[in-house]
């Protein structure tokens, strides 16, 4: 059971981290579909700082370097579809498609060229992080607590707070509601449009680094995020673009997905003989149902995906 | 003479060549750059070898066999690309095309595996398992209002573990593949029509390459030709404005995600049939096919005649990228060469604008010249 509880939490805090980067990209007014790329890239930022970094740094100190480095390596990402979406009205799904393969293939190169030159039999597009992994984790009993978790709770509040009672936040909603009101009052909608994908980027790449210090501590490049960063985007639909609604979506999406990892456990589901695979599926298959129920009414910002253009009305 | 010219310039057939050569140059230099980055002594080298591909081979029988080989891993690709042209015509970007195409693998190879069907029907079972993954995105996009990305990636991994799940019933005890289609369903590949023999007995290279190509024309002339197509792109400019002029729009997009399903499930079925691959039971991503595809929709200027060209060009580098010096780089650095230039192809209107306004410029400063001669 602590298990679930574990890894259901875990799950959760990418979902949010993620999600909560996704909102803050399209209350701007940009759809950031790159998210798994960033994700991606924030990984590879974390995984460098955990493989170079002298385990000898205090544990704080340590978390928070290795969080800053995923954060500035997905948050300079990002900007690459803040360049192409705002700057260059570039269409907003290609670009995003675009960074999310180009996340994994740069990953990739980069990863495996480290490797050969260390080790030139080395081809693997592997970063082992056995005993850096041990500084983030400290068991309650049996709950296995991760400093994420913790991490998470803050950066809701601050998101919560931000956008709600601070006037960039609403002034950032603005630009995503209707550009040209915003700009008429002399906001300026490039500036707020590239913060609002920047701290996407910066969300986006926490949840990389979180997503991979769940459960496994070796990770392999080649396989990216498995589609997380999308679920994460179903999961802000869900959450109605709202921070505290997404926090509780995630919620119900980590479990599905903790399921999948830990159902062995519990007798009655192991009784069931269920295939695994149904488990591996069951997070997707929940979100396009959620989805179906969910987006006839949904509350998207209005000016999301399309271009500003100053001269429009 | 030289108005000629300017003339030529001015089309927008033209100025997406421009643009596509733009982002393939650029595409390549990055990847020449990241190449650099990480081992300078081999990095011209390798740039050659991914573009030359097959002409790596000095043996003109061996050049002649794997340029058949990059054909039949073409087409799959030119389909996957036609399938996400045809959607995004109507302003759907169906990126669920690589679970489209893998519902087509596991509906072909089962078909045959299992029950020893022939080749047409297996193709056929194909396409409608592309078409229904396809509807389902469909659906859920016109009543639901689901967005067709991320509903089609869900699908995408859906269908992927299904897929292992289904196929696994078919594969060889000891190895996580399918049985050969050679041993285990002869009937269902794909005839040669003799094509093998002008490829140096390449079995690969069936039917399905110039299939593929009246594919293409097909497309191109139910988008240009007729009314559905005309349909098909007004709802795409404008849903409102073609629900306004009596259009059915929900009908329109449910159908082009069929068709689209449909074409992504033939790129299946014409690529495992001709028993080039067994299906891994153990893969873990999704097939890149789908995202390739993406690549040489937009590097082909959104046009079906000028993405038979970009699919070659992308199979062309992935394939390459196998014959880099691996003591030095990994192939990998084909996929992101293609990451790269999908992400360049993001500016494409941007030059397009640019280009215009050059044109516009020059002639404006040649009228003016001449007004001055007068």
């Amino acid at each position: 059971m602590a298990l679930l509880i574990t890894y259901t939490l875990i799950f959760a805090s990418v979902l949010i981290l993620v999600a909560l980067g996704g909102c803050f990209s399209e209350h701007s007014g940009v759809i950031n579909l790159g998210l798994e790329g960033i994700m991606v890239m924030g990984a590879l930022g974390g995984a460098l700082a955990m493989k170079f970094l002298p385990l000898t740094i205090p544990t704080f100190i340590y978390i928070i370097l290795v969080m800053l480095c995923a954060v500035a390596l997905g948050t300079a990402y990002s900007s690459l579809l803040a360049v192409a979406s705002i700057n260059f009205k570039a269409d907003q799904t290609i670009v995003g498609t675009a960074l999310n393969m180009l996340g994994t293939a740069a990953a990739t190169v980069f990863v495996k060229a480290m490797n050969t030159a260390a080790n030139p039999n080395n081809v693997s597009s592997e970063i082992e992080y056995v005993r850096p992994k041990a500084k983030f984790v400290t068991y309650i009993g049996k709950f296995e607590f991760n400093w994420f978790m913790l991490v998470t709770v803050i950066v809701l509040v601050v998101a919560y707070v931000v956008l709600y009672k601070t006037r960039f936040g609403l002034r950032l909603m603005a630009c995503g509601e209707h550009p040209q009101a915003a700009a008429s009052v002399g906001i300026n909608v490039f500036k707020y449009r590239w913060a609002g994908v920047l701290i996407s980027g910066a969300y986006g790449g926490l949840g990389g680094i979180c997503y991979i210090l769940a459960g496994v501590s070796i990770w392999k490049f080649e396989y990216g995020v498995a589609g997380f960063g999308f679920l994460a985007l179903a999961v802000m639909i869900f959450g109605q673009w709202k921070p505290q609604r997404i926090a509780l979506s995630a919620l119900l999406f980590g479990f599905f997905r903790a399921l999948g990892n830990t159902y062995s456990v519990f007798d009655f589901l192991a009784n069931l003989h269920i295939p695994s695979t149904v488990y591996n599926m069951m997070p997707y298959i929940i979100s396009l149902i959620v989805l179906a129920l969910t987006s006839s009414r949904s509350r998207a910002p209005k000016a999301e995906g399309i271009p500003y253009d100053k001269g429009m009305r | 003479m030289k108005k000629e010219k300017k003339n030529i310039l001015k089309t927008n057939g033209m100025q997406s060549l421009i643009a596509s050569i733009i982002c393939i140059i650029v595409g390549m230099f990055v990847g020449y750059v990241v190449l650099l980055f990480i081992n300078p002594a081999g990095a011209g080298k390798a740039v050659v070898t991914i573009i030359k591909n097959f002409m790596t081979y000095t043996n003109s029988g061996m050049r002649v066999k794997y340029f058949g080989t990059t054909l039949a891993k073409t087409v799959p690709l030119l389909l996957c690309a036609l399938s996400i042209l045809f959607s995004y015509k109507v302003g759907l970007f169906n990126i669920g095309c690589s679970g489209q195409y893998t519902a087509g693998a596991c509906a072909a190879l089962y078909a045959a595996l299992k029950w020893g069907w022939g080749w047409i029907p297996c193709l056929l079972f194909a396409v409608i398992a592309g078409a229904l993954a396809g509807a389902i995105v469909g659906a859920l996009k016109s009543y639901c209002n689901v967005n067709e990305v991320i509903s089609g990636i869900m699908l995408n991994w859906i269908l992927l573990y299904l897929t292992n799940t289904i196929l696994s019933g078919v594969k060889e005890p000891t190895s996580p593949y399918t049985y050969q289609l050679k041993n285990y369903g002869p009937k269902s590949l794909l005839p040669n029509i003799g094509l093998n023999k002008l490829f140096n007995n390449n079995a690969n290279v069936t039917m399905a390459v110039p299939l593929a190509i009246i594919i293409a024309v097909i497309v191109l002339i139910v988008l240009n030709k007729t009314k559905f197509g005309y349909e098909l792109k007004a709802t795409g400019f404008n849903k409102n404005a073609a629900k306004y002029c009596g259009m059915k729009e929900k009908r329109n997009i449910i159908l082009s995600l069929v068709i689209s399903g449909a074409l992504a499930g033939l790129a299946a079925s014409l690529y495992y049939q001709t028993g080039i691959q067994q299906w891994e039971c153990t893969t873990a991503s999704v097939p890149a096919m789908g995202f390739n595809g993406i690549a040489a929709t937009f590097l082909g200027g959104l046009h079906p005649i000028g993405t038979i060209f970009s699919s070659f060009f992308i199979e062309q580098i992935t394939l390459g990228g196998a014959y880099v010096d691996k003591t030095m780089y990994s192939s990998q650095i084909s996929d992101l060469i293609s990451a790269f230039i999908i992400y360049l192809c993001g500016f494409v209107l941007f030059l397009k604008l640019l280009m215009k306004k050059m044109i516009a410029k020059a002639e404006a400063k040649k009228a003016a010249k001449e007004g001055g001669d007068k």
